[in-house]
């Protein structure tokens, strides 16, 4: 007949196995940990700034001319969510289109990035931003007002992208 | 008949083919730019560059073989162009060699030279063949570091195209066009090596009746439509096969739909009507109608206005007042716009129902309409078709030719229209004050739907199945390419990906779901009102009565149709041979 070695059981030591000792140990430690600094963040009265690497909501770049975005569509076909809808138009400036309409439902946007590291133009790029907190399914469909934000804004994020993707 | 080998398979030639040509006919894909079935050869684009070789002779003129005794295949040491080798005899052609794939690299690295790369604002890309080589035949990478040769983008060639000279791989194709098959030559070269670019004649535009056909044949997104540009992504739409109802031709097409709205319409081959192409016309203007001024719902008339109502309320009230007039106070009026479907069932209400012999079909011949190529004077898709069902008066019945004056001596009392909008027959708008009831199948806000007592909302082409019967009796199969509350679950799936997959909450999917049925599923309805019960299901129920009552049809089903895309009356036992179609692109766009 095979015999289990080296069970969790023959591995303690004879005043582990009468219990009490290490009990009054372990609250001894918790005893310990009231006088120490403590790390509690009161969120959201104290925010925390994430690094370049975080993957908050998808924002739009917008540089002084206006969007980078030229509509093509790439982010909101390999959305594996179906969170981006564009829909292209005509504009007179060099690129040719712009996006009419930009809405992302972030009831549907699962922050997996694909849809910045697709883009053509470094012009939808996964932001700092965190805070989500909507009142109606209406509200969490944000279009390009609120999707855009300044470049200055957004230097973390692409410079992160500049070194890394 | 020449036999050739395209690596290792055997195959039966025409004399006089090329290599291409032989090779689609056996379903055998070779690559290419330049090379379109329906025009004259070029041979710039070098894509199609192949091995080609011949069984060796010796001296005294018999063939060498090889200890196995097979031929030996002495190969050129150049490759050829198969869009300009003319086959012979024991030909042997390599595709997939290693010199042949290299060969297929450096053209392809070539033409990426100078092209901008710009698909993400192309309207050509998820369809474009410079894309789909560039995926299968291409190296991945460029070695070339200089400055692109830029040239204009955004260039207007007239009312329908635009021309971006910076994408055009110069292939020549919409060149050779223009003088082939539209006849407006004014398309031409300028310039010579990498500043080679098209060019329209001084003063000139590109705007004949065929002119948007270019953008299809263009391999690349050089030549777009104005009219749909930037509208949507291909991938984002989905493309149901249909025919065009513009006129009697009957083009083969397929209709890009997205968010329950059409899109644009493209032609779909079909070597025994339209070939590869469709006119301006059919492209522009048949769709508007399906997206905009519909009738969305059954209405009846209250107080002198039009109020919607529900289905059950419209045929009730429809066949109380029908009730109450002889049958040959009625006039009941098919529509060569309508399928045979709906026109076979009419016929079927007319005679069997209401036992009523007035019953007659509106022409609609335009004579400026129709030219030498594909469009013809008979401005409406299927009048053989609804003649050839049985909507043609019967030997004491009121036509075409008396119902006017019929109307105003108050014979007619009730008029029945199946979607014919009248406007083809002048006098008989005039005269429809003088009816008691005005019953109509509508698919828009008309003239005649003011005046109409009830309005049975009905659904378009782009919205049934059915068949229609084209000017040279041909008879054509199709299928809906849009929801509406009706079709909704035998379509959900035919939609695109948005279509498909959209919830309640999404912006993208808010489009109205329209209250049509097609026309054979009203008048079942109000069928039903008479007394009569019909148990037809679906459209093919239909079209198995028809191919079994009436001889000209015999023999024919939806499925022999499609596999022939389509047969002559008459012919369903020998139909003209299937064709292979050469497909342009082979990426799908859904
Ligand atoms: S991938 Fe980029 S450029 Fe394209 S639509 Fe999305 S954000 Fe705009
Ligand atoms: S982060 Fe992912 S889920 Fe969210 S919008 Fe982008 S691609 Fe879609
Ligand atoms: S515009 Fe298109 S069809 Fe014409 S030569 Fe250029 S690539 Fe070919
Ligand atoms: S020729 Fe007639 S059937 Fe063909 S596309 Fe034009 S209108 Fe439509
Ligand atoms: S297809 Fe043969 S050279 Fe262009």
């Amino acid at each position: 007949m095979n015999r289990i070695k080296n069970t969790e059981l023959e591995r303690l030591t004879f005043w582990q196995k009468i219990y009490l000792p290490e009990i009054v140990r372990g609250m001894g430690i918790t005893l310990k940990q009231v006088f120490e600094p403590k790390f509690t963040r009161q969120y959201p009265e104290e925010k925390w700034t994430p690094e370049g690497s975080y993957r908050g909501r998808p924002v739009l770049v917008e540089e002084e001319d206006g969007e980078r975005c030229v509509a093509c569509g790439l982010c909101s076909r390999v959305c594996p969510a179906l969170a981006i809808e564009v829909q292209a138009g005509e504009t007179d400036r060099n690129k040719e289109r712009y996006p009419v309409k930009f809405e992302i439902n972030m009831l549907r946007c699962i922050f997996c990035g694909f849809c910045e590291e697709v883009c053509p133009e470094e012009a939808i790029v996964m932001s700092k931003d965190y805070h989500l907190v909507f009142q109606s399914q209406e509200d969490a469909i944000l279009g390009k007002e609120k999707l855009l934000v300044p470049i200055s804004k957004l230097r973390d994020r692409l410079e992160f992208l500049r070194q890394y993707k | 008949m020449p036999r050739i080998f395209i690596d290792g398979k055997e195959i039966e030639a025409a004399q006089g083919q090329t290599v291409i040509e032989a090779a689609y006919a056996n379903g055998i894909q070779i690559t290419h730019f330049c090379w379109h079935p329906e025009l004259t050869i070029s041979g710039n684009c070098r894509m199609c560059l192949v091995e080609v070789g011949m069984p060796k002779r010796l001296p005294d003129g018999n063939y060498q073989n090889d200890e196995s005794g097979n031929p030996v295949i002495s190969y050129f040491p150049k490759l050829q162009i198969a869009c300009a080798t003319v086959v012979s005899e024991g030909m042997h052609i390599r595709t997939k060699t290693d010199s042949v794939v290299h060969a297929q690299e450096a053209v392809m690295e070539f033409f990426l030279i100078n092209h901008p790369l710009d698909c993400p604002i192309c309207d050509e890309a998820g369809q474009c063949k410079l894309q789909e080589y560039a995926y299968c035949h291409s190296r991945g990478e460029s070695r070339f570091e200089d400055e692109k040769v830029h040239a204009p983008k955004m260039q207007s060639w007239g009312p329908t195209i635009m021309f971006d000279a910076e994408r055009c791989i110069k292939c020549s194709r919409c060149i050779r066009f223009a003088q082939e098959i539209a006849g407006q030559d004014v398309l031409t070269f300028v310039n010579r090596g990498d500043h080679v670019k098209i060019e329209l004649f001084p003063g000139k535009q590109f705007d004949n009746p065929y002119s948007m056909n270019v953008i299809d044949i263009c391999p690349v997104g050089a030549l777009t439509s104005k009219d749909f540009r930037f509208k949507s992504r291909v991938w984002d739409m989905s493309f149901n096969d249909s025919i065009c109802p513009g006129c009697a031709r009957g083009c083969n097409i397929k209709i890009g739909v997205r968010n329950n709205e059409i899109l644009r319409i493209e032609p779909r081959s079909n070597p025994g009507v339209n070939k590869y192409w469709m006119c301006d016309y059919g492209r522009l203007n048949t769709y508007k109608n399906v997206n905009d001024n519909r009738i969305t719902s059954p209405m009846i008339r209250w107080k002198d206005g039009l109020i919607q109502c529900s289905w059950d309320e419209a045929v009730s009230k429809a066949a109380d007042l029908m009730k109450k007039y002889k049958p040959d106070e009625i006039m009941v009026l098919g529509a060569s716009r309508a399928t045979n479907e709906g026109n076979y069932i009419l016929s079927k209400f007319a005679r069997e129902i209401l036992k009523t012999d007035n019953i007659d079909l509106i022409s609609d011949i335009d004579d400026s309409f129709g030219d030498d190529f594909l469009k013809v004077s008979d401005k409406k898709p299927n009048y053989k078709g609804a003649f050839e069902v049985g909507i043609v008066p019967g030997d004491s019945g009121v036509s075409m030719n008396n119902l006017a004056e019929n109307m105003r001596f108050k014979n007619i009392k009730v008029l029945y229209v199946m979607t014919d909008l009248l406007i083809s027959h002048r006098p008989l708008l005039d005269e429809l004050d003088d009816l008691e009831l005005l019953i109509v199948h509508a698919q828009n806000n008309t003239y005649l739907t003011e005046k109409a007592d009830i309005i049975f909302a009905s659904s378009t082409f782009a919205e049934v199945e059915g068949t229609f019967v084209n000017i040279d009796k041909r008879v054509q199969h199709f299928g809906p390419a849009l929801i509406t509350a009706e079709n909704l679950r035998h379509m959900g799936m035919k939609m695109s990906r948005l279509d498909k997959f959209g919830a309640p909450n999404d912006r993208w999917t808010q489009h109205d779901l329209r209250e049509c049925l097609p026309n054979w599923k009203i008048l079942m309805l109000l069928a039903e009102q008479f007394g009569v019960k019909w148990e037809y299901k679906k459209a093919n129920d239909i079209f198995r009565e028809i191919s079994a009552n009436i001889e000209s049809f015999k023999g024919m089903t939806y499925e022999l149709l499609d596999e022939y895309q389509g047969i002559v009356l008459g012919k369903a036992d020998t139909p003209a041979p299937k064709i292979n179609k050469y497909v342009s692109y082979v990426m799908k766009p859904n």
